[in-house]
């Protein structure tokens, strides 16, 4: 068993505090350094990455790049403003794509 | 589609051969997608749970860190973070469901959050940190569960695909080619027994 590192990337003021209780932070609200920053920490041996849902959506494609592979498990959190939804939305991608049916959109309007 | 084979009793024997352990391996397959379903549903559920939880938590966490922060200088919060006296690193294992592995994480934690000095930070920040850290470690768990349902529903997906080729393909194909082969075979027989009759007909007419 090895040991694997936790990482943050998102705006600097929500991610801050991170860093306190032992996290990487990497700061950035520039979707290009984002992405630079996300292959570097794919490629290293980081276990978690936490990513800001705001950062979440031009990360896209290099999300769905590790989405299929054991590690890392990349998860999006809200940052300090509040959660945009995206989140609960990629469940409930994964669970179309298992079940082959929305089923989820129902639970909620019923 | 009616496999291409030739009309013979040996492949006849093989084809119904094949058909047998094709559907045995379907009903195989089949139970396997449906086990995997099942834990997949129950999956499901937790993580919704634990997402909705941890969102809410993080929040929380990331709003009391703003009031503390808002308390006392920047420079001095800066100062009080940047050299972290706690490490979280994850021991990473592995884990199987129903033969799809999955990471299993445990963090590990060295030294303590709260890593300076009294003087000029304020209460409200070792308190919002060390919530912070509860919050970090649902977090954890909920990386750990999200990853495993993602590498569920991908295994689930490719186990549907082959039960659906078996059943509406292979499946289908096997009956067609077997009862074309039997139809082939009879009406050759019947022929073979028609032109024997007929050829002993004109024998006994010569005679």
């Amino acid at each position: 068993m090895n040991m694997f590192n936790i990482a943050v990337i998102g705006d600097r003021d929500s991610i801050l505090c991170f860093r306190a209780v032992g996290v990487s932070v990497f700061p950035t609200t520039d979707d290009e350094q984002a992405k630079k920053i996300f292959q570097k920490l794919t490629r290293d041996d980081y276990a978690v990455i936490f990513v800001t849902e705001q950062l979440a959506a031009g990360l896209d494609e290099q999300i769905q790049k590790v989405a299929f592979q054991p590690l890392p498990s990349v998860v999006l959190i809200p940052n300090s403003k509040g959660s945009l939804g995206f989140g609960m939305g990629r469940i409930r991608e994964i669970v179309k794509k298992a079940v082959g049916a929305d089923i989820l959109a129902d639970e909620e309007e019923g | 589609m009616r496999l291409a084979v030739n009309a013979t009793r040996m492949q006849l024997l093989r084809l119904r051969k094949r058909l047998a352990i094709v559907r045995r391996g379907h009903k195989l397959l089949k139970d396997k997608q449906d086990a995997m379903m099942r834990q997949f549903m129950e999956l499901v559920k937790s993580v919704k749970g634990m997402r909705a939880r941890v969102e809410d938590q993080l929040q929380a966490a990331f709003q009391s860190f703003l009031l503390a922060r808002s308390t006392m200088p920047d420079q001095l919060v800066e100062e009080a973070i940047c050299m972290p006296g706690m490490r979280l690193s994850l021991k990473v294992g592995q884990r199987q469901i129903m033969n799809v592995r999955v990471p299993v994480l445990k963090p590990i934690v060295e030294g303590s959050i709260r890593c300076y000095g009294f003087v000029g930070t304020s209460g409200d920040l070792d308190i919002s940190l060390r919530f912070l850290g509860g919050v970090l470690e649902q977090s954890l768990k909920l990386a750990e569960a999200e990853k495993t349902m993602q590498l569920l529903a991908d295994d689930i997906e490719k186990t549907r695909r082959r039960v659906n080729a078996l059943e509406y393909t292979l499946i289908p194909d096997l009956i067609e080619t077997i009862r074309y082969i039997t139809m082939k075979l009879s009406e050759m027989e019947r022929s073979n027994l028609s032109r024997l009759m007929r050829i002993k007909n004109i024998i006994r007419a010569e005679e």
